[in-house]
């Protein structure tokens, strides 16, 4: 056990270090997009690190459920109290905006490392044991992706209940399939090239093949590729909690902040705008996180996936 | 071909058996009264007072017996159109499906236009154009829409343009016109019957309520057409026939139009079931940001109120559509590309 620690761990040192040292990187960081993409993730992630100091808690509360001043229905502007002003119902907007960035990274990390997880065991099994087996689970694969994500999503939530929980899950559940796909692909390639079927001559068991060579050779790449999948699994999770069916009333989470801004955006008589700030800052918060994901995603496809590359 | 055509048609209801199967099986996460909107086929459900009655319909429906017959019961009810009862639409499921189903059929296909010729044409002028500044910012905005969530560029819509273009469906003077006795209903898209009534307020005041679900719903996936479309142009125009056509002294407008464009749409065609299955979870979004009252709204509206029997049935027929999308894809897909039909 602790040798294959080790030697894991050694893996994914040996891989990082050639990681970092080789010319695609030091192109991902000389290409303003993808460099941009990462320090806006970058610094959402010190806004989630630092969210406690940023937006403290009110002492012996639940940190995630937004405080809010009164139950007066109607969104109060920008003021020295409420830097961002308080959206329907008083939630303060900047609180909901800093503790929201936590839940948004739960949600994305976890469902992201969830469903690759699956998806990569499901499809390397596919690939490397026999035929039917093979088969039978890229059918079972084709029929999940028969209904459309969000509203597979939506069925689920409808069943579990509503809850971030219940929301990872629902995600998780319709979110392993193309990682299934693309893993059972990637494998197949690598798995005739000749150095595995060296291996294979020499007698190295399958569980040896794998991790030794189909591991850093085609899974490792891939699941790299599937972090860049956060960015979108957070808006799907934001989607559905703009639904109503996501986080529970009143828990810091971004799809709630817009969700609370729906019913003001026609304004009051003679002003139109007066609630702004209800849509414009939690919507800036989501488009520049699903910016920095989707830029810093462009980059890393260029370096892993040669299929990709040239198509830009 | 024709092999190709009838291996495809013969796989849809092993997809659609695999389908119900998923959805049976979440079910069983919740107790059988629960269920027990799914099975009925009339409305008694909305008139159950005493717990008593609702263990006699568990047995009447058998839902105390083993989960095969079940399933077996419950794929007899969809397979004769019974979804169940909706408690939220006060209706049979199948009857809220079709009385819902027009609304948003016309919205999806107005939200085709904008997709067809401005996501094709940019996607072709971004490729023409490559590396100039026209292209640059085709592309910034581009990514920019692809990452800015349907539901917040749908309210900054609503935020800006509510004074001209307003949510809701119609507005309050137009009601009682397509409501009077001298209103013929023909499709129940109200454009199209305006059109058909030559009523001309009625047909500005439907569009007036759509400009806005339209723009929402048809940005979904234009930023996917654009960049598919730009990728693929610029290939096709590196190939020898578009070099040839150059040769020949063909001016560039036709070598563009005429030579490259066509072969360069044969993999925007691939993406078309994924437009499709993105245009469906976006009319939910949409229609829930405008109150537009198709079924997208009357399904999320369900959806809140644990009306399970509804979102079943709401997901079943959005599984068929799919499916039956996709297979349309493929064979016309055979059809464009002769490289298929010989695999």
């Amino acid at each position: 056990m602790l040798d294959l620690l080790r030697r894991g761990t050694r893996l994914v040192w040996g891989a990082l270090s050639r990681f970092f040292s080789s010319r695609a990187v030091r192109k991902f960081f000389l290409t303003p997009t993808s460099a941009t993409g990462f320090f806006l993730v970058l610094a959402f992630a010190v806004v989630a690190f630092l969210a406690p100091v940023l937006a403290p808690p009110r002492p012996g509360r639940n940190p995630y459920m937004i405080p809010r001043d009164s139950y007066l229905n109607e969104p109060q502007p920008p003021s020295k109290e409420h830097i961002l002003g308080t959206t329907s119902g008083q939630y303060d907007i900047w609180y909901g905006m800093v503790w929201g960035t936590r839940t948004a990274f739960r949600i994305g990390i976890v469902v992201t490392f969830a469903s690759a997880l699956i998806g990569i065991v499901i499809g390397t099994l596919a690939a490397f044991y026999s035929r039917v087996f093979g088969e039978i689970s890229m059918r079972i694969v084709d029929i999940f992706m028969t209904m459309p994500f969000l509203i597979a999503a939506m069925v689920m939530t409808t069943i579990l209940g509503t809850g971030i929980d219940n929301v990872m899950v629902a995600l998780i559940a319709f979110g392993w399939m193309t990682y299934a796909r693309l893993a059972r692909g990637d494998v197949m390639t690598v798995k005739d090239l000749d150095y595995v079927q060296a291996a294979r001559a020499v007698g190295a068991s399958d569980w040896r093949i794998i991790t030794r060579h189909l591991l850093p050779n085609a899974i490792f790449p891939l699941f790299v590729m599937a972090t860049m999948d956060i960015g979108s699994m957070v808006l799907a999770a934001a989607a559905l909690s703009f639904l109503g069916l996501g986080a529970e009333l009143g828990y810091a989470d971004w799809g709630q902040m817009i969700s609370f801004a729906r019913n003001w955006m026609s304004g009051t008589v003679g002003s139109p705008l007066i609630f702004w700030y209800t849509i414009i800052f939690p919507g800036l918060t989501i488009l520049l996180f699903g910016l920095g994901w989707n830029l810093m995603g462009d980059g890393v496809r260029d370096i892993f996936d040669p299929r990709m590359r040239g198509s830009k | 071909m024709l092999a190709y055509i009838v291996r495809r048609l013969l796989l849809l209801p092993v997809v659609l058996f695999g389908v119900t199967l998923i959805i049976f099986a979440m079910v069983q996460m919740v107790g059988p009264y629960k269920r027990l909107s799914l099975y009925v086929n009339d409305a008694t459900l909305a008139h159950v007072r005493s717990s008593e009655e609702l263990v006699r319909l568990v047995h009447k429906y058998g839902l105390d017996r083993p989960i095969y017959e079940q399933y077996a019961g419950w794929l007899n009810g969809v397979f004769h159109g019974q979804l169940g009862y909706s408690p939220t639409a006060h209706l049979m499921v199948q009857d809220a499906l079709v009385k819902y189903l027009p609304t948003t059929a016309e919205l999806a296909l107005f939200s085709l236009i904008p997709l067809v010729f401005f996501a094709i044409r940019l996607g072709v002028f971004s490729a023409v154009r490559q590396n100039t500044i026209g292209d640059h910012l085709t592309r910034i905005l581009a990514i920019t829409g692809w990452s800015l969530p349907t539901f917040v560029a749908g309210l900054l819509l609503l935020l800006f343009f509510y004074k001209w273009f307003p949510a809701g469906r119609l507005s309050v003077w137009t009601i009682p016109i397509v409501n009077s006795p001298d209103w013929h209903t023909f499709t129940r898209m109200y454009t199209i019957d305006a059109v058909l009534n030559g009523n001309w307020r009625v047909f500005l005041d439907a569009l007036r309520h759509m400009v806005l679900p339209i723009v929402t719903l048809s940005y979904i996936s234009w930023a996917l057409i654009l960049r598919i479309t730009r990728s693929s142009m610029l290939e096709t125009l590196r190939q020898d026939y578009v070099t040839t056509a150059r040769a020949k002294g063909l001016p560039e407008r036709v070598v563009i139009n005429r030579h490259a464009r066509r072969n360069a749409l044969i993999p925007v065609a691939t993406v078309a079931g994924w437009t499709i299955a993105g245009l469906m979870g976006g009319v939910v979004i949409t229609e829930t940001i405008f109150n537009y009252p198709g079924l997208g709204r009357f399904a999320a509206s369900a959806a809140l109120q644990l009306d399970i029997a509804a979102v079943l049935g709401f997901a079943l027929f959005n599984g068929l559509l799919l499916v039956t999308a996709n297979l349309v894809v493929d064979v016309m897909y055979a059809f464009i590309d002769p490289r298929v039909r010989l695999e």
